[in-house]
């Protein structure tokens, strides 16, 4: 048992914006007062102090297959970032692709204790989620990757989406995923043939769907099947000039659906002179602004090492191609395909300096905060440690300034940022990064401290510097075990893992045999990992 | 009837053919369908009485071994973890946990296979697909320095040479295959074309292919013993295919020049695809070496050569790379799981295993097994336990308990040694 008292609660779920109040914690749950014994409670004075749920990541690369690679492709990333092991803690190496223990530590030191990770294809996530086993300290699920997936493609080519309804059922199930991600849909299937789409309306290959049915297909599904999150959809042309037009073309064909589009930052540009892209975000977020059904999260870039790794496949080997770095590529059979490739962001860089004030813009000018959540697209856009750089970014105008004299010039000219004076509160703060998240993901225990919820709880020493203040809180609860304290992680606890397990025509079983022996090399009954495989606790659809 | 079981996976190569059936009466394996002469060995040949392990060669209870084990790694300076990859991911896991808690030397047997596959993964990247990709789509097909005829039994049959696959229907005939080595192998003879390098002539064989794939001409007519009217004739071929799969081996790793022949074969394959789709497929032996690879970067960062003797992991191949460790006499002790160094190393590092203690964790006889100075007979992953293994392509795959011997797992005996360390 635990008491938190007399700290300022930010807890937006239940309208306390700072109020003074106590929080109490039985069997890893926020209970009421009345149901502790406080002669027995551990006490903690937070007087003084700033009181949040515990951060809710939506969308970050963490574990699996192409995390994995990056890791292994860059000894560089992690050498001079090493953590030693200590107590029951285990060793690990940080850098823009940390150890899978030393993920979980970081997170808690920032006050994170529930991340997503964001992709996963199900041939594979066998290994995503012994990896989620091996991350201490993070409640977890996993995207299911269904974008370019055959069997979909085929049944809205043949017009039965019923038939692509109960496959998606069917698939969540059996990869204990927990929403449907789209990744460049279509084009990671064109990749396959050296191609890539650049339209919603472009056909393809050997399917004869375009994008915008995928899309609306996979939409409706997750809305049918009342997923907890909605389709979470990183779309076409990323990173390309035409990507602002193309996401705001996405989002009216998805009108009345419930959507997420992640990292917009990437999707957000549009044609300016020379080489050089613009800042679309004003008429982006205008498009969000006017569709309550919409969410996002930024991407927002940091200026330093990163690691792009998505699977999108097509725009790594073009970012291989612009960079000469290092490029992975994997293509994945009958259903999804990625790729690696390191890179630097500069201020100095017009291109990057470009991204990077997309990305805040996008925040500045989403009205509804429950809207727009925190992300760095982690490890594609920087690490996930600098959430607290981009906290102070937002809160802090003067801040924001400085960093916006350093852009290279021709990203400055024009530039609608330094017209932009929004500054977000710490109650706007506790939404961005906790109770907006957790909303939009249907996990009804986390992002608040009402009664009920999952004793995750961050405690903040208040700091003008907000970017002090976010990098080292004061505690860190998950599930009501102390795992940091005063910005390092003190304790090893196991995770959670959150999968969903639609109901679906049990028929479609007999058809997916067939389909196996063309589309697989391994056997149906390999496939699934819930033959002997992972370890989840189901969240109800509906 | 006994009964079958179907779909069973054989661990013995990186294929993991996982569509076995396994005939089983009375706990005992009868008969096994569809496996390899490798892979029939696996489950036919398995000893599956139950054994109790043994300190220096006598039989002792378990209790007992493990509290020497414990005893020899606590005592140690310098323990060496080697093998790995004839184990499952569960027990790979816990054989880093074992590491890190007593800061040893982990390695795996990537260093002496494809260690220098790695080495060049991390320098110039890796474009690559998975087997099913390679069976549907692929109508060209280059062996280089690699004999999947004699390594992997299955290989041409389920994934490369032959299958007919969604854009290869007619099956061998849909696909143009090459074979490059420094000798004609049954691959070779099996391949439509064959260009015989000459040994230790692979990276410039290989340099030359790029200049071709350039439209660049080089000033010789022949490199590496190989015409270069005939290198041009293949470098058309990769830049006109459909999806292009260049399979590469030891032949590679491990002649001269090693990891730069594997980058510049990799660069090669990112450049082809400015113009055709290509990608590049190690063809990995041990059934979870790729496993291996796999858990050591996710719990360390690195795949293989880690050290955790400052506390926390360091990657120094040809520093903490098991041979280099022992013939260096630089390890004081060693845990060995479910691989024979003592059979494969070289004579330095082999002998060294002589004069330190070891630890043996093996569900079979071997060199390293018959000196060993603790021998835990475990159950063999895919025969008598469950776990998990990653193919050559990075899927992983289950592996069944097809028999129940009551042995245990080496994932069971490491964590009571972890135990016991504490």
């Amino acid at each position: 048992m635990l008491g938190i008292l007399g700290g300022r609660v930010y807890d937006p779920q239940h309208g306390k914006d700072g109020e003074v109040g106590d929080i109490w914690v039985k069997d890893g749950r926020v209970v009421a007062a009345a149901e502790v014994d406080r002669g027995r409670a551990e006490v903690v004075d937070a007087a003084g102090l700033v009181v949040m749920p515990g951060g809710v990541d939506i969308h970050a690369h963490i574990v699996g297959g192409e995390v994995n690679a990056g890791r292994k492709m860059r000894p560089e990333d992690h050498r001079g970032h090493e953590r030693a092991r200590s107590g029951t803690m285990r060793a690990g190496a940080g850098g823009t692709v940390p150890s899978t223990y030393a993920t979980g530590y970081l997170y808690s030191e920032l006050g994170y204790t529930t991340v997503m990770q964001a992709s996963a294809a199900p041939l594979v996530v066998r290994h995503t989620h012994e990896e989620l086993e091996d991350t201490p300290n993070l409640d977890n699920g996993a995207f299911i990757v269904m974008g370019n997936n055959h069997f979909v493609m085929k049944a809205i080519a043949d017009k039965q989406p019923e038939r692509a309804r109960d496959y998606v059922a069917w698939l969540l199930g059996a990869s204990q995923g927990y929403a449907i991600k789209v990744v460049n849909p279509g084009g990671v299937e064109n990749w396959k043939w050296g191609r890539n789409v650049a339209e919603l309306d472009d056909e393809v290959i050997g399917y004869g769907v375009t994008p915008r049915q995928i899309v609306q297909t996979l939409a409706g599904i997750a809305d049918d099947l009342g997923l907890p999150h909605p389709v979470h959809i990183h779309g076409i042309n990323l990173g390309r000039h035409t990507s602002a037009r193309t996401s705001i073309e996405m989002i009216e064909a998805l009108d009345g659906h419930r959507v997420h589009l992640c990292h917009l930052q990437f999707l957000s540009y549009g044609p300016g002179p020379g080489h050089v892209h613009r800042s679309e975000a004003a008429a982006v977020a205008a498009a969000v602004n006017a569709r309550p059904l919409v969410t996002v999260d930024v991407g927002q870039v940091i200026f330093g090492s990163a690691t792009t790794m998505t699977c999108d496949g097509p725009l790594q080997h073009r970012l291989h191609v612009t960079t000469g770095g290092r490029w992975i590529n994997d293509d994945v059979e009958s259903e999804s395909g990625g790729g690696i490739v390191p890179i630097t962001y500069k201020a100095s860089n017009p291109i990057n300096a470009t991204m990077w004030l997309t990305g805040l813009e996008l925040f500045l000018l989403i009205d509804d905060p429950w809207r727009v959540y925190l992300t760095t697209d982690h490890p594609n856009a920087g690490c996930f440690t600098s959430y607290p750089q981009v906290i102070r970014l937002l809160m802090d105008r003067g801040y924001r300034r400085e960093m916006f004299d350093k852009l290279h010039p021709r990203a400055r000219k024009g530039a609608l940022l330094p017209e932009l004076d929004r500054e977000y509160s710490l109650g706007e703060i506790a939404i961005i990064t906790r109770a907006g998240p957790a909303r939009t993901l249907g996990l009804a225990a986390k992002g608040h401290l009402g009664v009920g919820a999952d004793a995750d709880i961050t405690v903040y020493e208040e700091h003008d510097d907000k970017e002090a203040m976010f990098a080292r809180p004061r505690y860190v609860y998950k599930g009501g075990v102390l795992v940091a304290r005063d910005g390092a992680a003190v304790a090893d606890v196991a995770g959670r893992t959150f999968s969903v397990a639609p109901p679906y025509d049990p028929a479609i079983e007999t058809d997916l045999r067939t389909f196996f022996k063309e589309a697989y090399t391994v056997s149906f009954d390999n496939y699934s990992v819930l033959a002997g495989g992972a370890h989840t606790e189901q969240v109800a659809c509906g | 009837m006994s009964p079958v079981v179907e779909n069973v996976s054989c661990p013995f190569c990186g294929c993991l053919c996982d569509d076995i059936s396994v005939e089983v009466e009375e706990e005992a394996i009868v008969k096994v369908k569809r496996a390899c002469t490798s892979g029939l060995g696996i489950f036919m040949d398995y000893d599956a009485r139950p054994r109790r392990p043994l300190i220096a060669g006598r039989e002792v209870e378990w209790d007992e071994a493990v509290a020497e084990a414990a005893r020899i790694l606590s005592a140690a300076d310098s323990p060496l973890i080697y093998g790995l990859s004839s184990s499952a991911s569960e027990a790979q896991r816990k054989a880093v946990a074992l590491a890190d808690r007593i800061g040893a030397v982990i390695d795996s047997t990537s260093s002496v296979c494809h260690g220098p596959t790695g080495l060049a993964m991390q320098r110039v990247g890796e474009p690559t697909c998975t087997l099913g990709e390679i069976r549907d789509r692929a109508d060209l097909l280059v062996f280089w320095g690699c004999n999947p005829d004699a390594s992997h039994l299955r290989h041409f049959s389920r994934f490369s040479l032959t299958p007919r696959g969604t854009l290869t229907p007619n099956g061998r005939a849909d696909r143009t295959v090459y074979a490059v080595d420094v000798r004609p192998t049954g691959t070779a003879k099996k391949a439509d074309h064959f260009l015989q390098v000459d040994i230790g002539s692979d990276f410039e064989v290989l340099t030359t292919l790029r200049l071709l794939v350039k439209g660049r001409e080089p000033a010789a007519d022949t490199v590496g013993g190989v015409p270069v009217a005939r290198l041009q004739e293949l470098a058309e071929r990769m830049k006109t295919c459909r999806y292009g799969v260049a399979f590469m081996g030891m032949g590679l790793t491990m002649a001269a020049a090693r990891q730069l022949n594997v980058a510049e074969l990799f660069t090669l394959v990112a450049e082809l695809n400015e113009y055709a789709k290509f990608s590049v497929l190690p063809m990995r032996g041990h059934g979870n070496v790729t496993g291996a690879d796999q858990v050591l970067s996710w719990t360390t960062s690195y795949p293989f050569a880690i050290s955790f003797a400052r506390g926390y992991p360091q990657f120094g191949p040809g520093e903490f790379t098991a041979v280099d460790m022992l013939a260096r006499r630089a390890a004081d002790a060693a845990l060995i799981l479910a691989s024979d160094p003592g059979a494969h190393f070289p004579g330095a590092a082999a002998a060294h295993l002589d004069r330190i203690p070891t630890i043996v964790l093996d569900h079979g006889p071997s060199v390293v097994a018959a000196k060993a100075r603790v021998l835990f007979p475990t159950a063999a992953y895919g025969v008598d336990a469950a776990g998990t293994a990653y193919r050559m392509d990075n899927v992983p795959i289950p592996l069944k308990r097809v028999i129940s011997t009551g042995r245990f797992t080496d994932e069971e005996i490491l964590d009571r040694i972890i135990e016991a360390v504490e």
